[in-house]
């Protein structure tokens, strides 16, 4: 047993965790943030995507109390805080890149680190930023509308803040 | 999942990551734990210690030192490499393995001491070392020892890593000629999240009057380990490039080569990607250096 000290979804988290459990686990069954997916649990699928410091990793192939010290991002965390969506998960909806889900979580976090350094990104960059997310429902062409329509709706609530 | 791991140590200091390794031999080093990983759910769970090399700062930073050559710590991600401008300005070809490995989230947590260490020939950074003439730098409690990366390589996912040592920095001697060119081609099925089917880095050294000053010609999955094209280089130094010769270069890489059938691709076809990528790689290398066909 380790004790380690996170930040989730910007709340500070201190508790402990067995050496050998991975930060999927830690964030499902500790933490009981189950937006975080567990599919193929080796690096391959993307459905166990959460951001660390920022940038999208898989869960599933960290250990979790190799994550201490790090600020950590689930799907959870891009909720308003009065339960609304953010644009981007509103996109997703609106688009209807959803079908049975799964993959959608991971998605969207990647998608989300995509749109925040890069604001308009092209076609081929946001295929770059999806290729470690696989859907097995094959949603890919309406992601990509998705992601277009997070980065109009983002570029509009820029304008309209102005 | 949870893994049966022992203990878990995460020393603050390379000192400290020593000692334990000196206590405990067995234990392994984990650093993106990409390779570790997947690797402990494969076998039969059994009690292991890690030691985690996220802390020690002696594993971080990219530097060109004064006498041109370039340190690449161990711990440095792929996407640490591929944002590096000393790596995009010396070894631009290191840059294009690091955006051509894995995905996303795998760029950020692999790191290239661990694709050395792990000794795979399809380890999309050997390449590039391999042509650069890499020198390791490993640590242990008994010292310091230096080992050439192409001396290091011991057979399909083995390496001549002694027990107790880590991989601190890996070195890339400068190139000495008037300019310098380099290329790696990735030929894989998908673009992204898909082992090399073959890799193959050219670095290309020319002199002010066209002719080739130094090559570096290196292929993986074409053989149980990365490999240099030593007959391909020996013929390209001291020339100018012709297209003729490019014909040669390909004969002579895989005179080299040995590759194999596996599910991924026949070792005929494997023969002729070969040829191609180093025709190409070469051609590509000795232009960018400013070499005219
Ligand atoms: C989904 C997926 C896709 C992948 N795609 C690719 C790909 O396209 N190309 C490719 O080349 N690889 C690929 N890999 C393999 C892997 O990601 C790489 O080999 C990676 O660079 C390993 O680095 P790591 O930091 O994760 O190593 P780890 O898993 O932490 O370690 C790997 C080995 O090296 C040892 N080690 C690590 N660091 C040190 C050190 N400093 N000193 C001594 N020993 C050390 C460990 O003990 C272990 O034996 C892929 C893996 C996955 C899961
Ligand atoms: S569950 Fe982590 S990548 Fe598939
Ligand atoms: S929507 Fe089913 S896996 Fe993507």
């Amino acid at each position: 047993m380790q004790t380690i000290h996170i930040k989730i979804n910007g709340k500070d988290w201190t508790g402990p965790v067995e050496d050998g459990e991975t930060l999927v686990d830690m964030i499902r069954y500790r933490l009981g943030l189950t937006g975080t997916k567990r599919g193929c649990e080796v690096g391959e699928c993307g459905a166990c995507t959460v951001l660390i410091d920022g940038v999208p990793n898989a869960s599933c192939m960290m250990l979790a109390a190799l994550a201490d010290g790090k600020s950590i991002t689930t799907i959870e965390g891009l909720t308003n805080e009065d339960g609304s969506l953010s644009p981007i998960q509103q996109a997703f909806v609106d688009a209807a890149a959803v079908q049975c889900g799964y993959c959608t979580p991971g998605m969207i976090l990647s998608a989300y680190a995509l749109l925040q350094h890069n604001p308009h990104p092209t076609r081929e960059e946001i295929k770059v930023a999806l290729s470690g997310n696989m859907c097995r429902c094959a949603t890919y062409e309406q992601v990509m509308e998705a992601v277009e329509r997070a980065s109009d709706l983002l570029a509009a609530a820029v304008v309209s803040k102005e | 999942m949870l893994y049966s791991v022992k203990e878990l140590y995460r020393p603050e200091t390379l000192e400290d990551a020593l000692r334990y390794l000196a206590e405990y031999p067995d234990a392994r080093p984990i650093a993106g734990g990409t390779d570790v990983l997947v690797s402990m759910r494969k076998k039969k769970p059994e009690d292991v210690r890690l030691v985690g090399l996220q802390n020690l700062q002696e594993l971080r930073g990219i530097r060109r030192r004064e006498d041109g050559v370039v340190e690449i710590g161990a711990y440095n991600t792929f996407t640490d490499l591929a944002n590096c401008p000393i790596i995009a300005e010396s070894v631009p070809m290191l840059r294009t393995a690091a955006l051509a490995m894995g995905g996303p989230q795998i760029q950020n947590a692999a790191t290239i001491g661990g694709n050395v260490c792990n000794g795979a020939t399809s380890a999309d950074s050997a390449p590039a070392l391999f042509a650069r003439d890499a020198v390791l730098v490993l640590r242990s409690a008994q010292g310091e020892r230096r080992v050439p990366i192409t001396e290091f390589y011991d057979g399909p996912g083995r390496v001549k890593r002694q027990s107790g040592e880590i991989l601190v920095t890996i070195e890339l001697p400068p190139c000495q000629a008037d300019s310098y060119g380099d290329c790696y081609i990735k030929f894989s099925t998908r673009k992204a999240m898909d082992l090399a089917l073959i890799g193959c880095a050219a670095a290309c050294g020319v002199a002010k009057d066209g002719t080739i000053a130094q090559v570096g010609i290196a292929l993986g999955v074409a053989a149980p380990t990365p490999i240099r094209a030593a007959e391909a280089e020996a013929f390209l130094k001291g020339k100018r490039l012709t297209e003729d010769m490019l014909e040669q270069v390909g004969e002579l890489a895989l005179a080299t080569a040995k590759p194999r059938d596996s599910w991924r691709a026949s070792k005929a076809y494997r023969e002729q990607i070969i040829k191609t990528l180093a025709r190409r790689a070469v051609r590509a290398a000795y232009e960018m250096a400013g070499g005219a066909l």
